[in-house]
């Protein structure tokens, strides 16, 4: 896509998905508190400048796998928000039909290979996609998006060290949101800096504000362009936080109320739309427009998604397979 | 017909050749499968034939190797994982059965990974209990895979051509024991495949039917052909693919024989041959049995080291050939 100052269209991209992000959260955490979703669901909030910084370094073609708070890298790679709704909602035009849920959304035509309900999960099959690419000479890069508690899972060790060694067009891209569900990094890990781990594996750690669309843009391209030119994997550690709870049963009883509030003053949002009104990119109006247009594409989402039909048992057997070819 | 006579490690890697040959995009990546030419020496001159490119040897890293074969798939390529032993897949277990057994099924039907999972599995080897087990109803037991025992390098060849064509993932167990020995039948030149899901009837009798897996198919044929010279006549049963599972050849056998004797090397408790058993006690064909039905399996131990406590672990010839006297005899 491109830089998001470079014209008032990427720009606009930016503000407008991160928009479509924090506003899906948004109607999921409704829709679930009017008891119309069930099982569970992992928000983003506050973490919106990520996927989409790094999705903007991305063409289509290029992959991702995500996690269980997955919903922003799939809105971000460019998902139908219908389509992710109506999954949550157990509808039949869902992604998955109604059988994976909000941990499980894939969207091949974006180039998704799906979220993933198991910590650490996406990673080495992420490292497969960026090998198929080397063998296959694609020219596209793999991304991994992944938290920090994924990066003490053995699946990150194996996944970084295969990258390295066969220098794939990968990126790992971990969402440093400060907390495993419970465990605060400062438990977790005995170093400082978790992007010191690359040197672990011969490659590049880089830390980024999370928060900023622009800065996670400028390493999510430079990693982009190192891979693609035959480099190899960067590790990009994105420093950012969930407001909300892991998931809905969270009580926050691990963090401060104070904690919480000093991160909802770093709003990624808020902060992308004073730059580019300062850069004379955008206008307040513009901007404003942009958050409208989020807000009704959601509800448009919303309004379709409750509306269609639920999914049915009916041929849940063979659905296990895919069908051998004669 | 041909009569070539090829042991299952040439019928394994004659198959994967043909693979490489069809498709570019069938690659073989695993620890020590390239110059080494594998563990058990089954891919073997496949990295000089083929390159370092589509015979990529791994660390030892089974979680990462099964992950990158689910990517890899996902994303067009068809790779053959080799695991070096069974046990080892206890490393991958996340990649094997959380992920590439539910993608297909989980993601709506959106994705599909046509990755094929060989491992060498079984005792013998005087290897002791971390490099000897059967766990073929750990992979049984998920929905999603399909699980491929063969009991000869003529079925290891035909079976693993489908199972590479196959756009679902497949673990095809290979026991050890049978890499180095020639199969009773000739191995059919080209590329002569099996399909999965398909019972073989190996020989037929009117007394008793046997149902056995992977090394257990030849150790019964052996106590057939003993027991046929004494006019004792058994049909065995080979299910090559235990999941899907092919019952029909067995129903079928015992309403003739009315006695049925199921045998498996891996332990007994809640092992795969138990669901031949239960799949038998449910169907309509239950009335034809006239005698209990038989299971010899391994004992519910870890396989211990000592060649003799390592025999005791598991039915051998005169086991099979003792269950099989005893059942004909006492029902009639």
């Amino acid at each position: 896509m491109g830089h998001p100052l470079s014209s008032p269209e990427h720009a606009r991209h930016a503000l407008l998905y991160m928009w479509r992000i924090r506003k899906f959260e948004e109607a999921v955490e409704d829709l679930f508190g009017r008891g119309m979703m069930h099982g569970t669901m992992h928000l983003s909030i506050g973490q919106e400048a990520s996927p989409t910084g790094m999705c903007m370094a991305m063409t289509l073609q290029d992959q991702i796998t995500s996690t269980h708070r997955g919903h922003g890298h799939c809105i971000a790679k460019g998902a139908d928000l219908t389509r992710m709704i109506a999954e949550l909602l157990g509808k039949k035009i869902g992604y998955c039909g109604g059988r994976g849920g909000s941990m499980h959304i894939a969207d091949v035509e974006t180039g998704n290979l799906g979220a993933n309900g198991v910590v650490g999960g996406g990673i080495p099959i992420a490292a497969g996609a960026a090998l198929a690419s080397k063998m296959m000479k694609r020219g596209t890069v793999a991304v991994s998006f992944f938290g920090d508690g994924a990066m003490n899972e053995g699946a990150f060790h194996e996944a970084a060290n295969l990258a390295a060694i066969w220098q794939l067009p990968m990126i790992l891209f971990c969402e440093n949101n400060k907390y495993g569900m419970s465990s605060s990094t400062e438990k977790a890990f005995a170093i400082d800096n978790l992007a010191d781990r690359g040197k672990g594996y011969g490659i590049p750690g880089v830390n980024v504000d999370g928060n900023d669309v622009v800065a996670v843009y400028e390493v999510a391209q430079a990693a982009v362009d190192r891979a693609k030119a035959g480099d190899g994997p960067t590790l990009i550690i994105a420093e950012t936080y969930r407001w909300k709870g892991h998931s809905r049963s969270d009580k926050n009883l691990y963090r401060t109320k104070e904690e919480i509030e000093e991160w909802r003053t770093k709003d990624p949002i808020p902060k992308f739309i004073a730059r580019v009104i300062e850069e004379g990119i955008l206008t307040q109006e513009q901007c404003d427009e942009i958050q409208n247009e989020a807000i009704e594409a959601i509800k448009a989402a919303v309004n379709e998604a409750v509306k269609a039909e639920s999914a049915e048992p009916s041929g849940l057997l063979d659905a296990v397979f895919k069908a051998v070819s004669a | 017909m041909s009569d070539r006579m090829l042991t299952m490690a040439e019928a394994v890697r004659e198959a994967m050749s043909i693979a490489f040959d069809e498709r570019p995009e069938v690659f073989l990546l695993g620890e020590d499968v390239g110059i080494y030419g594998g563990a058990f020496g089954v891919s073997g001159d496949m990295y000089h034939r083929y390159g370092a490119e589509r015979v990529l040897d791994t660390p030892i890293a089974e979680l990462g190797i099964v992950g990158a074969a689910v990517g890899a798939a996902l994303s067009g390529m068809r790779p053959i994982v080799e695991i070096q032993f069974s046990d080892f897949t206890a490393q991958a277990m996340d990649q094997i059965a959380n992920q590439a057994a539910k993608i297909h099924f989980m993601l709506g039907g959106a994705l599909h990974v046509p990755m094929v999972l060989r491992t060498p599995q079984g005792s013998g080897t005087g290897a002791a209990a971390q490099h000897s087990q059967n766990l073929e109803p750990w992979f049984a037991s998920v929905p999603g895979l399909k699980v491929v025992v063969p009991s000869n390098p003529a079925d290891a060849k035909g079976l693993l051509l489908s199972a590479i064509d196959d756009p679902n993932p497949v673990i095809f167990l290979e026991h050890k024991l049978l890499y180095k020995i020639p199969g009773r039948d000739p191995v059919p030149e080209g590329a002569t495949r099996i399909p999965l899901g398909v019972s073989k009837v190996v020989r037929e009798g009117k007394d008793l039917t046997i149902v056995a897996t992977g090394i257990m198919v030849n150790k019964s044929w052996e106590v057939a052909e003993k027991l046929a010279a004494e006019g004792i006549t058994i049909t065995l049963i080979d299910p090559r693919t235990i999941s899907p599972l092919d019952m029909g050849p067995v129903f079928e056998s015992v309403e003739k024989t009315g006695r049925l004797m199921v045998v498996q090397e891996g332990p007994a408790h809640a092992g795969f041959i138990n669901e031949v058993i239960a799949q038998m006690a449910g169907s309509s064909s239950f009335g034809s049995l006239i005698a209990p039905i038989k299971r010899l399996a391994g004992m519910n131990i870890p396989i211990p080291y000592a060649p003799q406590l390592e025999k005791a672990a598991v039915p051998q010839i005169d086991d099979i050939e003792a269950a099989a006297r005893e059942i004909v005899k006492n029902w009639r």
